[in-house]
C-alpha cells in the first residue's frame, strides 16, 4: 500500500522532471535557431526553397478551407439576422470572424496538420537516417541548414496564408449573401467598411498568426530534431507536433484575445 | 610530428545505468588502418561518435592530433571535423541531393572554389569510388553499397587526415563486400591516413587492418597486430575469432538454474 503511493509520487516525481527538462531543451534548442538564423542570411536559396514547401504547397488547403468558411459564415449570419430584418449586416459578420479569429486560428490549425506535421516528419527522418549527425561530422551546423530556414518559414508563411484565408474567406462570403441570398453588394460591402478598423482587426488578426506561427513552427522544429530516431518515435513525434500545436493555437488565441479586445 | 593520432585516455561513458565504456585506453596511429572489433552492443559505434565530439565522455580525455576534443569551442570543433572523414553505416546520404551534389556538398560548404573546379574534384572522387557514372542518380536509386561508396567519396572530398568508418561491411553482398574491403584499403594507401574501421565482420576486417582493438564489456581486452590477434591464447578473443556460441560470453542470458525455475512455474500453478 505504502509502496504503490510511492511509487506513484515517483512517477509523478519523474514525469514533472521530464516534463520540465523538455521544456528547457527546447528553449535551449530555439536559442540555437535564433543564432542560426543569422548564418542563414547568407544563403537565401534555402530560405525560398522552403518558403515553397511550407508555404506555397499549402495555399490550396488554405484556400479552399476560406471559402467554404467564409460561405458557411454567411449562411448562419444570415439565418441568425433576418428574424431582426438586420442581413445588412452579415458582412460585418464575417469580416469580423475571419479577421479576428477564424482567419488566424483555422489557418494555424491547418498549418500545424499539414505543414507542421511534415515538418517534423521531414526532420525526424534526417535524424533517424544519421542525415543531421553526417552534415555535423561535415562541420555542417544542421540547425543553421536544415532547422533554421524551415523555422523562418514557417513563421513568414502563416501570417501570409491567413491573409489569404481570410480574403477568400470574404469572397465566399459575397457569394452567398449576394449572388445566392440576393443581398445588395454596395450595402455589404459599404457595412464592412464602415465597422472594421485596420489596426484594432486586421492588425490584431495578423499579429496573432505570427504568433502562431512561431509557436507551431517551433513546436514542429523541436518535435523533429528532438524525436527518438525509430519509425515509432517518429510517429509519436508526428502526433505530438498536430496535438500540441492545436492546443498551443487555442489556448494562446484566448490569451491573445483577452488581451487584444479587452474594453 | 606526433605519431599517434588519436590519444584515448581512461575513457569512461555510460547511457543510464549501463556502463559501455570503463577506463578505456587507445593509441591510433597517423597513418594505417586501426580495426575497433567487438560484438554488437559493445559500443562502438558510440567510440566512433566520442572520437568526432558528437558525444561527451563521463570522464578521460580524447585527444585528436594533440588537441583534446571535448575542451575545444563549436567552432574549434568545427575546424577538426574539417580534417575528419566518417562514413556512416546508412551512408547517411542527403536524400534531396543527387549523387554529384553530395559530394560535392562538402566542398561547396567549406571553400570557395568555382563551379569547374568543383565538378573537376567531385569527379575525381567518384572516380575513386568506382561511381563517376552513377553522379546523376539520386540516393533512393542506389543500392546499400554503392551508397557506402558514394559516402566514401564524400568523406575524402576535402582529403581528410583520417577516416572513420561505421561498420562498412554490415549486410552486403560478397562482391560489394570486396569492393568496399579494396576501396578502403587502397584508399588508405593512396591517401596515406589514418582509418578507423569499425566492425565485426573478422575476416573482411583482419585482412586489411594493421592495428587491432578487440572491446567488450567496456574495456580492451586486447589489441596488437592482426598476426598477434590470431596467435593469442585469451579464451575471449578465441571466442570472438572463432565465433564459438559459448566460452566468456555465454550462450545463455542470465538466468536461474533451469531446475528452480521449472519447479517456481509448477508451484505456483499450484499455488
Amino acid at each position: 500500500m505504502v509502496n504503490n503511493l510511492l511509487d506513484r509520487i515517483q512517477a509523478l516525481g519523474h514525469g514533472t522532471l521530464a516534463a520540465l527538462s523538455r521544456l528547457g531543451r527546447a528553449n535551449v534548442f530555439l536559442m540555437a535557431v535564433f543564432a542560426g538564423l543569422s548564418g542563414m542570411l547568407m544563403r537565401p536559396g534555402l530560405l525560398v526553397k522552403q518558403l515553397f514547401s511550407v508555404g506555397v504547397q499549402t495555399l490550396i488547403i488554405i484556400v479552399v478551407a476560406g471559402l467554404f468558411v467564409g460561405m458557411v459564415m454567411a449562411l448562419q449570419a444570415y439565418y441568425a439576422l433576418v428574424d431582426f430584418g438586420a442581413e445588412d449586416s452579415v458582412s460585418v459578420m464575417v469580416v469580423l470572424s475571419l479577421l479576428r479569429e477564424l482567419g488566424p486560428v483555422i489557418t494555424a490549425l491547418l498549418f500545424a496538420g499539414r505543414a507542421g506535421s511534415a515538418l517534423t516528419a521531414e526532420i525526424g527522418l534526417m535524424k533517424a537516417t544519421e542525415q543531421l549527425s553526417g552534415m555535423e561530422m561535415m562541420a555542417v551546423n544542421p540547425v543553421e541548414r536544415v532547422v533554421a530556414p524551415r523555422f523562418l518559414a514557417g513563421v513568414i508563411s502563416m501570417p501570409l496564408l491567413a491573409a489569404i484565408f481570410s480574403a477568400v474567406g470574404v469572397m465566399g462570403g459575397y457569394l452567398v449573401a449576394v449572388q445566392m441570398l440576393g443581398l445588395d453588394s454596395g450595402a455589404f460591402w459599404s457595412q464592412a467598411q464602415s465597422k472594421v478598423e485596420l489596426f484594432e482587426d486586421l492588425g490584431n488578426g495578423m499579429i496573432k498568426s505570427l504568433v502562431f506561427g512561431f509557436v507551431v513552427s517551433w513546436i514542429a522544429v523541436f518535435e523533429g530534431y528532438d524525436c527518438i530516431p525509430t519509425s515509432e518515435g517518429l510517429g509519436q513525434a508526428t502526433t505530438r507536433t498536430v496535438v500540441y500545436g492545436s492546443l498551443a493555437i487555442l489556448i494562446l488565441d484566448f490569451v491573445l484575445t483577452a488581451l487584444m479586445f479587452s474594453k | 610530428m606526433s605519431e599517434v593520432l588519436i590519444k584515448i585516455r581512461g575513457l569512461k561513458f555510460s547511457r543510464g545505468d549501463r556502463v559501455i565504456f570503463n577506463n578505456v585506453d587507445m593509441d591510433i596511429p597517423r597513418t594505417g588502418i586501426t580495426a575497433i572489433m567487438g560484438p554488437s552492443g559493445t559500443g562502438k559505434t558510440t567510440l566512433l561518435k566520442l572520437i568526432g565530439g558528437q558525444l561527451r565522455p563521463d570522464a578521460g580525455s580524447i585527444e585528436v592530433d594533440g588537441q583534446n576534443i571535448h575542451q575545444l569551442k563549436t567552432r574549434e570543433l568545427y575546424e577538426l571535423r574539417k580534417r575528419m572523414g566518417m562514413l556512416f553505416q546508412s551512408g547517411a546520404l542527403l536524400t534531396d541531393l543527387s549523387v554529384f551534389e553530395n559530394v560535392a556538398y562538402p566542398i561547396r560548404e567549406h571553400t570557395k572554389l568555382n563551379e569547374a573546379m568543383v565538378r573537376q574534384l567531385v569527379l575525381l572522387k567518384l572516380n575513386a569510388v568506382g561511381l563517376r557514372g552513377a553522379m546523376d542518380l539520386s540516393p533512393a536509386e542506389l543500392s546499400g553499397g554503392m551508397a557506402r561508396r558514394v559516402a566514401m567519396a564524400r568523406a575524402i572530398a576535402l582529403d581528410p587526415m583520417m577516416i572513420m568508418y561505421d561498420e562498412p561491411f554490415t549486410g552486403q553482398d560478397p562482391i560489394s563486400m570486396g569492393v568496399l574491403v579494396k576501396l578502403i584499403k587502397s584508399l588508405n594507401d593512396a591517401l596515406n591516413i589514418c582509418s578507423i574501421v569499425v566492425s565485426h565482420d573478422v575476416y573482411e576486417t583482419m585482412s586489411i587492418a594493421n592495428y587491432v582493438y578487440i572491446i567488450s564489456a567496456g574495456t580492451v581486452v586486447e589489441h596488437g597486430s592482426p598476426e598477434d590477434i590470431h596467435s593469442s591464447d585469451s579464451e575471449w578473443t578465441r571466442q570472438f575469432m572463432e565465433g564459438l556460441a559459448d566460452g566468456p560470453v555465454p550462450f545463455h542470458f542470465d538466468a536461474p538454474p533451469l531446475f528452480d525455475d521449472l519447479f517456481a512455474v509448477s508451484e505456483r500453478r499450484r499455488g
